[in-house]
């Protein structure tokens, strides 16, 4: 919680960040609303082994419409930085990348890989 | 008037036609964009953790360069634009400039520095009505939607560039080139960004969302700010879209 900088004790449970999130409708993930509720419930183990840590975008738009300021965004972040960091390695390893640049791909999308996938 | 300037590391490589097409833009609406010194990477996303500080010392410089020459500074990527305006805004609180300080004891910044995206240079220095007097080949009957993407808009809080749901800033400077504005309802939808590395599937997916819709709407053409967008939307057949600045390029008679 302290990672993330949030309160979840202002969730109000409305789901308006899940039925928000790009990925609603992806089957088998655990949605932003639910990385709220298990935060509030203190069950870390079942954030940090989530899926949906690789799958999050970080676009914003749980952060934007949640009507009490709860950041989900950044509690999914929190989880990830905690994998990471324990883990003391990459969500992708040096030698797969080359095989999937193309020479139209910016370095932006390289830099934010780096950013998001290592500590 | 002159504003300093932040390129980013795609605008000097891949995306360097954004770059010379804004420089050129800007000397025919009467402003001047000053590189900053050594500037680096800002990261291209925004380091989230509550906990996290050296990540954001590059931000810091290119924003501390800037007020030391006393300019706002200014951006074209949406990426570049939401770290520099998200870490300016982080560096208000005192004990953030401690430890920037206790990384970088160059560094005394409190946030100084007004952030400002290319677009709302024409917004709020130009103005859109002056834009229009320098249009030299008007866009006449051509049928374009503007796409936004995330990192502009959101968080609104913070980026306070424009109605996270409703933004106005491209399709006003759209009508200023004379062109036929197209509204579509997810123009403020993510493109996928990052994972488009690996699960290119589901950007694809994503994108291809948002080409349909755009499509639907009536779009011919559409015009993005961000490196990552383009990558993304440029994947799906038909879908036609280019940098803003070639567009206004193009308008201002100084496109190549």
């Amino acid at each position: 919680m302290q990672i993330s900088g949030t309160d979840v004790l202002k969730c109000m449970s409305c789901g308006r960040c899940s039925a928000s999130c790009p990925h609603s409708g992806d089957a088998m993930q655990t949605m932003p609303h639910q990385f709220v509720a298990l935060l509030k419930r203190g069950e870390v183990e079942k954030l940090t082994s989530s899926d949906f840590l690789w799958k999050c975008l970080s676009c914003f738009t749980c952060v934007e419409r949640c009507p009490r300021g709860v950041k989900p965004a950044a509690i999914v972040e929190a989880a990830r930085l905690m994998v990471i960091r324990q883990q003391g390695e990459a969500h992708i390893s040096a030698g797969e990348i080359p095989e999937l640049l193309d020479p139209e791909l910016p370095q932006q999308l390289l830099v934010s890989v780096f950013r998001k996938y290592k500590a | 008037m002159i504003f300093s300037y932040y390129p980013g590391c795609t605008l000097s490589t891949k995306a360097k036609e954004m770059d010379n097409h804004a420089r050129k833009c800007a000397e025919v609406l009467g402003f001047k964009l000053e590189e900053i010194e050594d500037w680096q990477c800002c990261g291209a996303v925004y380091p989230l953790g509550a906990d996290e500080v050296a990540s954001k010392l590059s931000a810091v410089r290119s924003l501390h360069a800037a007020r030391e020459k006393g300019r706002e500074l200014v951006t074209l990527c949406s990426a570049c634009y939401h770290v520099l305006k998200r870490v300016n805004e982080d560096m208000r609180d005192k004990a953030m400039q401690k430890t920037i300080h206790t990384y970088d004891d160059t560094l005394n910044y409190g946030g100084e520095t007004k952030v400002l995206h290319f677009m709302e240079v024409l917004r709020e220095y130009v103005g859109f009505d002056k834009l229009k007097e320098k249009v030299v080949n008007p866009l006449k009957g051509r049928e374009i939607g503007a796409y936004y993407g995330c990192m502009l808009l959101r968080p609104s809080s913070i980026m306070e560039f424009d109605d996270p749901e409703n933004p106005q800033i491209f399709e006003e400077m759209l009508k200023a080139l004379g062109a036929k504005v197209v509204e579509f309802p997810r123009r403020n939808e993510c493109c996928g960004g990052y994972i488009s590395l690996k699960e290119k599937q589901k950007s694809q997916e994503m994108a291809g969302e948002i080409v349909a819709n755009a499509h639907k709407c009536g779009a011919k053409e559409l015009i993005t700010a961000c490196p990552l967008c383009l990558y993304n939307v440029a994947k799906t057949p038909d879908s036609n879209i280019y940098y803003f600045t070639k567009l206004l390029a193009e308008a201002l008679g100084v496109g190549s």
